[in-house]
């Protein structure tokens, strides 16, 4: 292969150029005077110590570079898998990118309003990045911030699933702080914005068996059917006679042990992660703050009420 | 040139002297269990198999290969700051195979995730780099990088093989013992998730190979002195 290259008519050329070069005669008369001298000299320390800097900032650069598009190809294939995954479209045979374009619909929500946003792109707007820019987001007040997520964009990136021209699913990007890390993921609620059909996490880094089993779809399945507000009922809304709809608080928690389905306020409870209080607290407390006022209250009363009417 | 390499190679592996520099580390001279090197990323990735081979495989190709290139410059790199040009060429590596670990196996990186990084201050690449690449030459320092780094994957695979086993009743993510909550008769011990944990099965380790061979076994720091029932009366 050497050979190959040694012989290449651009690298002979590259070689008599660099033959006629007076800087790379230099360099190289340099370079032979650095090997030969002491190691512990003064010169000879610094030289090595730019020349290896040099070496290795070309082997990572090169590295980080040529890798970058693979990379950022399986990023966006996780999230879309995450989204199909929370949504119940994913199966093993899915083709992820055919999946995604055909039956999942990126819009924008204004967190402020609870209404869509389209002067922005939606496809290529990314939340997680328009959280850390000032100009996109808001800093959340310390005594509303129970997520600990200290921002938040004031655009939100939600993906409907529809079917037949009707809302089938709602997904909503939630995160928040758990342990050791900040959790990402997707709430997907039916159309009645109400009740959740699922819950994924794509991004966290907690306990590995214990918080971590946060990614368990065994106890994901306990999350379908269970219902985020408190309130079960609203004749006012199946009228469709007022505006907004004050759906209330979230009520929706993880508590220690097992549900007792017999009991009053049942539908409201997922049972807790065992040996994983903390990650369990934080997982509470993100889907609280993500469904109150804060964060898709608005939103979700309007999709109802929108509902109502039609 | 290529055959010539694979010749040179071929005997160089052939050879006995590097047979004892592959072979040594996987008991006799294991850096986990002699040397007792590298516990700290042998606690964290060995709750489950999966990331416990990826950990080892890239461990493995970081000592070589950094142990190689330092090796390979050896003769040159000035004693003042020796440990920061292995640092820069060991850090160089680890963020090369982190790149290539997001691009090539996403999901495994993303359980990964520090650990990887902190392949950087895994004592075993340092160990190596200090110990025997700055003073032998560049193949021998390869293999003796692959010998170290499969010792470490031996202790890691044993421990994980526990660990996940008795964990969470699974091994590389395939039902072993069916769990209680699914109607099984295992119910998993929840201590073997937890790094400690690791620091039993590691332990319980050294003491079956030391109990095999006793050589092992470092002579005693202070003796307890006998004391004869006709000494012992006289004080």
């Amino acid at each position: 292969m050497l050979n190959v290259i040694k012989n290449n008519e651009q690298y002979v050329k590259l070689c008599a150029r660099l033959e006629k070069c007076e800087h790379y005669q230099k360099f190289l008369a340099y370079k032979e005077k650095v090997l030969a001298m002491g190691n512990d000299s003064l010169e000879k320390t610094l030289a090595i110590a730019v020349a290896l800097c040099l070496v290795c900032a070309v082997l990572v650069s090169f590295g980080a570079v040529a890798l970058k598009p693979l990379q950022t190809h399986n990023k966006n294939l996780d999230m879309k898998k995450n989204i199909l995954e929370v949504a119940g479209l994913m199966k093993e045979d899915t083709d992820i990118d055919a999946a995604f374009g055909e039956q999942i619909e990126a819009k924008l929500v204004n967190l402020e309003t609870g209404e869509y946003d389209e002067s922005v792109n939606a496809d290529s707007y990314d939340q997680r990045k328009a959280t850390k820019d000032p100009a996109l987001s808001v800093a959340i007040p310390k005594n509303k911030d129970i997520a600990h997520v200290r921002h938040k964009a004031k655009l939100a990136k939600v993906f409907l699933v529809k079917e037949g021209g009707k809302i089938k699913s709602i997904i909503l990007p939630v995160s928040g702080y758990g342990l050791w890390s900040t959790l990402y993921g997707f709430l997907s609620l039916d159309a009645d914005g109400q009740t959740v059909q699922s819950i994924n996490f794509y991004d966290q880094a907690e306990t590995p068996g214990l918080g971590g089993e946060v990614v368990n779809p065994m106890w994901r399945a306990l999350w379908k059917g269970k219902k985020v507000y408190a309130e079960t009922d609203q004749p006012s809304l199946n009228k469709g006679s007022i505006e907004e709809a004050d759906i209330g608080e979230p009520a929706l928690a993880l508590i220690k042990g097992s549900v007792d389905t017999g009991k009053i306020g049942s539908q409201h409870q997922v049972d807790g992660l065992a040996g994983a209080t903390l990650t369990s607290n934080g997982v509470t407390n993100l889907v609280r703050y993500w469904m109150s006022k804060e964060g898709f209250a608005r939103y979700l009363s309007k999709v109802r009420v929108k509902r109502a009417k039609s | 040139m290529s055959a010539v390499l694979g010749d040179e190679l071929k005997n160089a592996i052939l050879n006995d002297a590097t047979k004892k520099v592959i072979v040594d580390p996987l008991v006799n001279n294991n850096p986990i269990t002699l040397q007792v090197l590298g516990i700290c990323s042998a606690l964290a990735v060995t709750s489950q198999m999966s990331t416990s081979l990826i950990m080892a495989l890239a461990l493995t190709l970081v000592t070589a290969f950094s142990s190689a290139a330092i090796s390979a410059i050896r003769k040159h790199i000035p004693g003042s700051i020796r440990i920061i040009v292995q640092m820069t060429i060991i850090a160089s590596l680890v963020i090369v195979v982190d790149q290539i670990l997001k691009a090539v196996a996403y999901d495994v990186s993303k359980q990964l995730s520090v650990f990887v990084g902190l392949i950087i201050t895994n004592c075993i690449v340092m160990g190596r780099a200090e110990g025997y690449a700055m003073q032998n030459p560049p193949l021998e320092s390869f293999m003796d990088g692959i010998g170290n780094g499969a010792g470490y994957s031996l202790i890691l695979i044993i421990v994980a093989f526990f660990r996940e086993t008795l964990g969470s009743g699974k091994l590389l993510g395939y039902e072993v013992f069916k769990l209680t909550k699914d109607g099984g008769w295992y119910d998993p011990n929840g201590l073997m998730l937890l790094p400690p944990s690791a620091f039993f099965i590691i332990g319980m380790i050294i003491w079956a190979v030391r109990q095999w061979k006793p050589e092992q076994n470092e002579a005693v720091d202070f003796k307890i002195m006998a004391i004869s029932h006709g000494e012992g009366a006289q004080h």
